[in-house]
């Protein structure tokens, strides 16, 4: 059976899925970016290979995405992370309108047509407000780790309301009220929802329509799915394999791409064969 | 009646404290860090100052307070903008000053004066840590240096890597590109100092500019931030020498007061 991947290049992790013809996961795999991208992006495609126990030579096709795409050396082609995640959560919700995909340092509103196709997209790319990073300010500032974020934040019961815009005063605004009194779930919880109210106002640009489908990385907090619900004011899907819609995307791309090379080969015996 | 009047300049980042004496000498000055203790930041800086000044804090007949953090501190007869105690203290320093830069830890303003050191326009970001100190600092963090160690190290670079400096978050991947592609960390540096200066320069025209240009704040102590301003203003531009850049503003509260003080002997002078 044929194989293809799809290898994620992010800013701050590499992710990397190998489907079958089937379009099955049959493994992923994750690592961190760091500075050197394209051996990220191999590591990332050799963890993969190894836990789908393939050889590189059986898979037939691999596309790179991400910002660092055009550095995935061994692939065959590129395509942007925005028509990955769409084309990625259209395959786990078929019903998906729009994405709205939270990774390290980028967030991006994108709607899709039924098909899949993308309509429109928006993105902030020249400020981390509204990010994973501003997560990850408050989680050093606090001293608590990523992944208990969320469930710290939903214990929250009267959110502090966080005013700065900038990540980087975002961390002092947080000790400051620390140094208040205010309690650590009722900071982490105004922190959630400052994210939560930027990332829906970026929706809102590209305009809502549902179903929405939440993709990246902060897809795993659980505080972030219920803040973000809540200012979308719609339900939003959330898949186990949020993390990996980007790659899984890229992955489908490759399917494509390798049974589009195979159709004129069939095409052409199958005329030679009507001869 | 003691004629001694104290300035605090309660800053994003530090906390400063200027005692001037009637002959608008200073007598005494200290710097804390702000922290989340404000109010305490300020009584220490005063009593440091105080200290070097030889006197007692109830010596000081006068205090005025500005900065950001000047309604959260209880000392200080009086507030006011930290805008109009560093029009004050920069025209005392120089006084023929119509433009002033101030780039401090976390904030950057430039405002312009007319007749009389009042401030005629200003401009200022607080907003966004990239145009602010806090951009070298992230800066030089990400390559394992302190903030003190900045000036030291942009000393020895000639040419800037070019930084693109929209945001202090960002910066970490284009740190970690350029340290990967092999630049030297005083070129970074350096670069993200013309970064940091291109976006004064665009809070300045925005005032309006005219010279003289009297520079402030506590990222002036960094040499090269003055020399790149003067490169891309093309013009010539002033700084208080040594510290006396971050103290300018809490020097201004201080000439404040001393006016205050004034006022309010003058009507007791008055015969009733």
């Amino acid at each position: 059976m044929a194989h293809v991947a799809g290898v994620d290049v992010g800013s701050t992790q590499t992710k990397a899925v190998i489907v079958d013809e089937g379009r099955r996961i049959a493994a992923r795999a994750l690592t961190m970016t760091g500075a050197n991208v394209t051996r990220a992006a191999e590591e990332a495609f050799g963890e993969a290979l190894r836990a789908a126990r393939l050889e590189e030579e059986e898979v037939e096709y691999v596309v790179g995405t991400g910002y660092g795409r055009y550095r995935v050396t061994f692939g065959n082609t590129q395509v942007t992370e925005i028509s990955c995640h769409g084309r990625g959560a259209v395959h786990m919700f078929p019903r998906t309108r729009t994405v709205v995909d939270m990774g390290g340092q980028d967030t991006k509103a994108i709607r899709v047509a039924p098909t899949g196709e993308i309509e429109d997209f928006c993105m902030n790319d020249k400020c981390a407000a509204g990010t994973g990073r501003f997560l990850g300010a408050a989680a050093s500032a606090l001293d608590i780790p990523l992944d208990a974020l969320g469930a710290t934040a939903l214990r929250g019961e009267r959110a502090v309301k966080i005013s700065t815009t900038c990540t980087v005063f975002a961390e002092s605004e947080v000790l400051a009220w620390l140094g208040r009194g205010k309690k650590i779930e009722d900071i982490l919880l105004g922190v959630h929802q400052s994210i939560a109210g930027r990332s829906a106002a970026l929706a809102r640009r590209v305009g809502i329509e549902q179903e929405i489908t939440f993709t990246g990385g902060v897809a795993k907090n659980v505080a972030m799915i219920e803040t973000l619900s809540r200012a979308l004011g719609a339900p939003v899907n959330v898949s186990d394999d949020s993390h990996y819609m980007g790659a899984l995307g890229a992955a489908l791309f490759a399917l494509d791409r390798l049974l589009a090379a195979r159709a004129p080969a069939r095409a052409a015996a199958a005329t030679g064969g009507a001869a | 009646m003691s004629a001694w009047t104290a300035g605090i300049d309660v800053g994003s980042t530090y906390t400063k404290a200027v005692v001037l004496g009637p002959d608008r000498a200073i007598a005494g000055r200290a710097l804390r860090p702000t922290g989340f203790q404000l109010a305490r930041a300020a009584e220490e800086a005063l009593e440091a100052a105080c200290g070097e000044a030889g006197l007692a804090p109830g010596d000081v007949a006068y205090t005025v307070a500005t900065g950001f953090g000047r309604h959260q501190v209880k000392v200080g007869d009086v507030r006011v903008t930290d805008l109009t105690a560093a029009a004050r203290g920069a025209t005392l320093l120089f006084p023929r000053t119509r433009t002033i830069l101030d780039v401090g830890g976390q904030t950057m303003k430039a405002s312009r004066l007319g007749e009389g050191a009042k401030v005629r326009s200003f401009r200022l970001n607080d907003k966004c840590a990239a145009g602010t100190g806090a951009f070298l600092e992230k800066t030089a963090r990400y390559m394992g240096f302190d903030t003190e160690e900045i000036g030291p190290l942009v000393a020895t670079s000639k040419t800037p890597t070019s930084i693109s400096g929209v945001c202090a978050v960002f910066a970490e991947s284009e740190v970690i590109n350029h340290l990967s592609q092999g630049a030297a960390p005083a070129d970074i540096m350096h670069g993200a100092i013309v970064s940091l200066v291109g976006r004064s320069v665009q809070l300045m025209k925005r005032v309006g500019m005219e010279p003289e240009f009297t520079l402030i704040g506590g990222i002036l102590r960094f040499a090269r931030m003055a020399e790149v301003v003067r490169e891309q203003l093309r013009a010539a531009v002033n700084v208080p020498e040594g510290d006396l850049v971050q103290f300018t503003a809490a020097l201004g509260a201080a000439l404040l007061g001393q006016q205050r003080l004034r006022h309010r002997a003058a009507p007791a002078a008055v015969p009733a």
